[in-house]
């Protein structure tokens, strides 16, 4: 969009002010999420920056909080930290634990998910599906749906059934909740799949079978990888369901983090915060980088 | 009675086996229709399960309530016999009888509690009177009113009686802050005690203004995304979608830590002395901060459907409205604006949708006035206990969502929707 020659001056006060205000709702964005990462190594527990942080001075700047995740909960956390140590961190650390029931929940679940997902995407793909708007709809309907009714839904039924704090339910809701976002991409990609290839591939005398896993699949992986990492930090952000059907054992990372927020904010959670944040740039490169490949196996050139 | 235009028997076409061509090919699509329905049906069975079957169960749940229906049998009876007619002796000898029964089974704390829904401060009188209910002796409307005149109270004796059958629409009643008065029929409340409905119309009002915050702050954004060469555009597609994937948790924390009153936006109008340091402002355990908060997490949700609007308009238009003689002003409102309105109802009815029903960040940086409706059914299932309250309530704005959903559907369609 270069200002055209004939733009009058009204127009070149707008061209670049529309930038500014641009550039300050960029800003706006990204500044909270930026921000917390510095303020994660204060030194003083506090939410701001000290004057010595201001100063650069390393004094100002300390790793106690990212120290802290470790040693919280832990039986002996001062301790030498040898071998013996580290066992204790893995078996009693707070925050460790929140980390292996987030991560346990969260790959079953998506492994639920995703299967489900992909399966029923290519039965809605399909332009002879009946009733397809109104399935289409109701397999959206949990990402669209408030939380707190799926949770107290839930939190009634596995009251009933006996499944309330068990990591079976648990991951049967997380995938429930998951698999809309395994939909949406999976048909996204559906959308462009050339339908004659499997044709071509039946004619060759390929079974369905085959033609799945040795045509379709191959063309749709990206779509199904970028929905199965929705699907997967749907489960690992999730606390409202945890809180309502999960067992008190059972402390995921976000569920952690609530907690931790409610009772004392203190800047342990800002440690967290920025490995969370960091781990999600880690994802948004993976989700990027699949799109593109998609978009070229598919021959669509970036215009 | 062969109609003139139907092909004769032996003209018809026929497959080699000998059937009719027209009846093997709708063979043919049956038999694909259900192949397709058949790769959807384990999940859709999945999501009836886990999703279906509990929101059902929930919506059932906030039609009855048996807590005094199931231990008051006999004062049941009594109701059914005789309808809204004035308690006599028989029915204190009934509720004598029930509350002795509770005493046994340890009930009259749920049974009070039913009761306590309606009329609070009554869990008491049921509790203090089943201890009691051995000791009753005939006559029983003396000795009841002997241990508390309160029993005599009309509302009372209607609260009893609208309780006596499990299935009820009371709840629905106390959503919309109805409460049962004095001569025992269904009034307003008190305007003190009406905290539903302006709760509702909080949320609602909330939810109009954040989404529109988010079109005002997104239409500029998505607008220069849509219009850049797509490689500067992929790089700031990046600030949009990194908000999108980082933990709620996280984005809400960035804001507690930002909005403080000891926080960095607060130190940093101290610093340029544009407030003094007893001047702080309080922009947190407000709505202030809800507004912000959600502004800014639900800003990707309007941004990314006008982009993919906005991306497929093509400039000539605007060129050619400028070179016919229109203002750059007339060209966007009369030749641009038109376009995106499929973008903009997209991004705002998703927006409005989500902001109607959140729960995490009002409750943590929404305060006292800041909560919306979402954090009241959370009260109600966590501190008050009154489940079938919550579940009304739920059930209240579980129509208004499905009814935005509907209209989504409609106007934009689902399949349109897309993600990053």
């Amino acid at each position: 969009m270069a200002l055209p020659i004939y733009a009058d001056p009204l127009e070149r006060i707008w061209y670049y002010s529309y930038r500014v205000i641009c550039a300050l709702i960029f800003i706006f964005l990204i500044a909270p999420i930026i921000i917390i990462m510095p303020l994660s190594f204060n030194y003083e527990p506090y939410f701001t920056f000290t004057p010595e942080m201001l100063r650069l001075d390393p004094a100002g700047y300390s790793v106690r909080w990212y120290d802290n995740l470790l040693t919280f909960g832990m039986s002996a956390p001062d301790a030498v930290r040898d071998s013996s140590w580290w066992a204790d961190v893995w078996a009693n650390a707070k925050w460790v634990q929140a980390a292996k029931n987030s991560i346990i929940v969260g790959f079953f679940s998506t492994i639920v998910a995703t299967v489900l997902g992909t399966i029923a995407a290519m039965g809605l793909s399909r332009p002879e599906m009946p009733f397809r708007k109104l399935i289409m709809a109701i397999l959206i309907s949990p990402m669209i749906v408030p939380i707190i009714i799926t949770a107290t839904g839930l939190f009634f039924f596995y009251s009933d059934i006996g499944l309330s704090g068990t990591y079976f339910g648990l991951v049967m809701a997380h995938a429930t909740l998951g698999i809309p976002f395994v939909i949406i991409t999976v048909t996204a990609t559906m959308m462009g799949f050339d339908r004659s290839l499997i044709r071509a591939a039946q004619n060759m005398g390929a079974g369905p079978v085959t033609t799945f896993f040795k045509v379709q699949l191959p063309l749709i992986t990206p779509g199904v990888v970028s929905g199965a990492l929705f699907a997967f930090v749907t489960s690992f952000d999730e606390v409202v369901v945890v809180l309502f059907v999960g067992s008190h054992e059972q402390q995921t990372i976000p569920r952690q983090m609530w907690n931790g927020i409610r009772e004392q904010i203190s800047p342990s959670i800002l440690a967290v915060a920025t490995i969370l944040v960091i781990f999600s740039i880690c994802l948004l490169t993976v989700v990027e980088l699949l799109r593109r490949r998609s978009e070229r196996l598919r021959g669509v050139t970036p215009s | 009675m062969a109609s003139s235009d139907m092909p004769a028997e032996n003209d018809v076409l026929r497959t080699v086996d000998g059937t009719p061509l027209k009846a093997a090919l709708a063979n043919a699509s049956r038999r694909a229709r259900i192949r397709a329905f058949i790769l959807v049906l384990p999940l859709l069975i999945f999501i009836l399960l886990t999703f279906a079957v509990p929101i059902g169960q929930m919506l059932s749940r906030s039609f009855t309530d048996d807590k005094f229906s199931a231990n008051m049998v006999e004062l049941g009876k009594w109701f059914d016999a005789n309808g809204k007619a004035a308690p006599d002796e028989a029915a204190y000898a009934a509720l004598a009888a029930d509350l002795a029964t509770a005493s046994k089974e340890r009930s009259a704390g749920n049974v009070g509690t039913r009761i306590n829904y309606e009329l609070p401060g009554t869990r008491s009188l049921f509790t203090s009177a089943a201890r009691k209910a051995d000791k009753l002796e005939a006559p029983f409307k003396e000795a009841i009113l002997a241990l508390d005149p309160q029993w005599a109270r009309p509302d009372l004796w209607a609260a009893m009686r609208s309780a006596s059958a499990a299935a009820t629409l009371n709840f629905y009643q106390a959503a919309l802050d109805r409460q049962i008065g004095a001569d025992g029929n269904f009034e307003a409340a008190p305007e003190n005690v009406q905290i539903y409905v302006k709760l509702f119309i909080r949320t609602f009002v909330m939810s109009v203004v954040i989404t529109g915050l988010c079109l005002i702050l997104g239409f500029p954004i998505a607008h220069l995304l849509a219009v850049l060469p797509l490689r500067h555009a992929s790089l700031l597609m990046i600030l949009v979608l990194l908000p999108f994937w980082t933990s709620l948790l996280v984005r809400t924390t960035s804001w507690m830590v930002l909005l403080q009153s000891q926080g960095v936006i607060n130190d940093v109008l101290v610093a340029l002395g544009i407030v003094g340091d007893d001047g702080r402002l309080a922009m947190m355990y407000n709505q202030t901060g809800t507004i912000i908060a959600m502004t800014h997490i639900l800003l990707p949700f309007m941004i990314l459907p006008l982009y993919s609007v906005m991306k497929t308009i093509p400039p000539a238009y605007a060129r050619a409205a400028r070179s016919l003689g229109a203002t750059s002003w007339t060209t966007f409102r009369r030749i641009y604006l038109p376009q995106t309105v499929s973008g903009i109802g997209a991004g705002g009815i998703l927006c409005f949708i989500l902001a109607v029903g959140y729960y995490i960040t009002p409750a943590l940086v929404g305060g006292a006035d800041g909560t919306l409706i979402s954090n009241q059914i959370a009260f109600h299932m966590q501190k008050s206990l009154n489940w079938s309250l919550a579940a009304a309530l739920a059930a209240m704005l579980l129509a208004a969502v499905l009814i935005l959903y509907w209209a989504y559907d409609r106007i934009i369609g689902i399949d349109n929707m897309k993600l990053g």
